[in-house]
């Protein structure tokens, strides 16, 4: 349980660690808050090289809120995430997924991009990424990247980052005030990757659905967004038959595996029950929108 | 920066200077290095919680950062909060309230509850079980130390 031997360099700026990352050939690894990194480590999952701290670049720790758009840094810890106001008004659907995130210890030091980077299929800030239709900010040698968080996720811990690839910021849509957003996760102990969890956005217009956004965690390699289970609630009154026609969509959809703590069947059933609950609590959430 | 790097740090107030092999755990560097033997280490990757530190005045795990991170940093162990002799006031409540048995994942607990007690409401028993959420006991079934800590944050609004 000690990580085999690896250089190490605390990285002074985004291009130091991205020259850095390049140097090493493909076998470097960043560290933010390490809280999935150092287990990995630890079990010898991950044995880098090179392991390049990016814990003391100046100006990756900003929040931002511009044109729509919610800006998150790299060194953004999950306790900032969590008390930022600014997130709890703007992008609720966030702070509420933060109460499920680990424990209050981990994350002290576990960051958001860091999480997402990760991509684990059963965390919450890849799905919030995906949700809020993200855009992830990335810089290597040679020039930065917008990658958007649909392309981002290739399979469990698989990403579309390149071996000399840092994330700099991750980027998602804030929420209106009259837009309804719901979250919904089940876990086996409060703080444990969940068994499943939905988390939904929707606007109201002239009494019906309007861009219904639905991304799903724990049932599959990744996170996935539900574009079947969106086409049945756009533009429908959001009634039961409506949401009944959108839960039995994302069933249809979603694949899951089995494992020690739950079936296939179960969880298929499970992610099924969370939709309908968070999107009704999301169309009570929903505000009229005021015509033009 | 490659190979055996030189940090200094503050530990419990105290400065320390070592040379360390990057792959050296915080958790094993106090407890190796500096015979700061009160950190345990339990499931060595950030399960259990019986490495909490402090560092920089937050809850971490030892196991799960590098002694060579913590250069520059403030750190404090369950040797800063008290002795036999001068029990601090977390040891004191566990004391009281039998919150411990065999004694093994108590630095962490009482690491944990330094950094809730400072930076969380804890206003009621649910948020007092979050906060140690992230912390296994395999002796007590949390009660007593639910109780501990309930008394703490009872006192906690008093003046000394």
């Amino acid at each position: 349980m000690k990580p085999a031997p690896f250089d190490y360099l605390r990285a002074e700026s985004v291009a130091h660690a991205v020259q850095s990352l390049a140097d090493a050939g493909g076998d470097g690894k960043v560290i933010a808050g390490g809280q999935s990194l150092m287990p990995m480590m630890n079990f010898r999952l991950v044995k880098p090289s090179l392991l390049v701290d990016i814990n003391h670049i100046p100006d990756l720790a900003g929040i931002r809120q511009q044109g729509g758009r919610l800006g998150i840094g790299a060194l953004v810890r999950h306790r900032t995430t969590a008390a930022d106001p600014v997130i709890a008004r703007h992008v609720p659907v966030l702070h509420a997924a933060m109460r499920h995130v680990a424990h209050l210890t981990v994350r002290n030091r576990g960051t958001f991009c860091g999480s997402v980077c990760h991509a684990d299929p059963a965390a919450e800030m890849p799905m919030i990424a995906l949700l809020l239709d993200g855009t992830v900010q990335t810089a290597t040698p040679r020039g930065g990247r917008r990658l958007p968080a649909r392309d981002f996720f290739l399979g469990p811990l698989m990403t579309a980052l390149e071996p000399d690839e840092l994330v700099t910021e991750i980027e998602m849509d804030t929420l209106p005030a009259d837009t309804g957003w719901g979250f919904e996760e089940f876990a086996r102990r409060h703080g444990d990757y969940a068994l499943a969890a939905v988390a939904v956005t929707v606007d109201r217009q002239d009494g019906r659905a309007a861009g219904p956004r639905i991304a799903v965690m724990g049932v599959g390699d990744r996170p996935m967004r539900m574009p079947e289970a969106e086409a049945a609630l756009d533009g429908s009154d959001m009634g039961e038959a409506a949401i009944d026609a959108a839960v039995e969509a994302l069933r249809a959809t979603i694949a899951p595996n089995a494992d020690l703590h739950a079936s296939a069947d179960y969880r298929r059933h499970l992610a099924g029950v969370l939709a309908g609950r968070a999107l009704r609590g999301a169309w009570t959430r929903a505000r009229e929108r005021l015509a033009a | 920066m490659t190979g055996r790097a030189d940090i200094t740090l503050s530990v419990n107030g105290q400065s320390y200077t070592r040379r360390v092999d990057p792959r050296l755990l915080l958790s094993d560097f106090l407890r190796h290095e500096l015979g700061l033997t009160g950190t345990h280490v339990g499931c060595e990757h950030g399960v259990c919680g019986a490495c909490t530190i402090l560092l920089d005045g937050r809850s971490a795990r030892s196991c799960l950062m590098l002694a060579v991170q913590a250069h520059g940093a403030e750190v404090e162990t369950i040797e800063g909060q008290g002795t036999v002799a001068a029990l601090g006031p977390i040891q004191q409540a566990f004391r009281e309230h039998h919150a411990l048995q065999c004694g093994f994942c108590t630095p962490g607990f009482v690491m944990t509850i330094l950094d809730m007690l400072r930076h969380h409401d804890l206003g009621d028993d649910a948020a007092i079980r979050e906060a140690l959420s992230g912390n296994i006991c395999r002796c007590t079934g949390y009660e007593h130390i639910v109780n501990a800590v309930r008394a703490l944050v009872r006192e906690r609004g008093k003046p000394a």
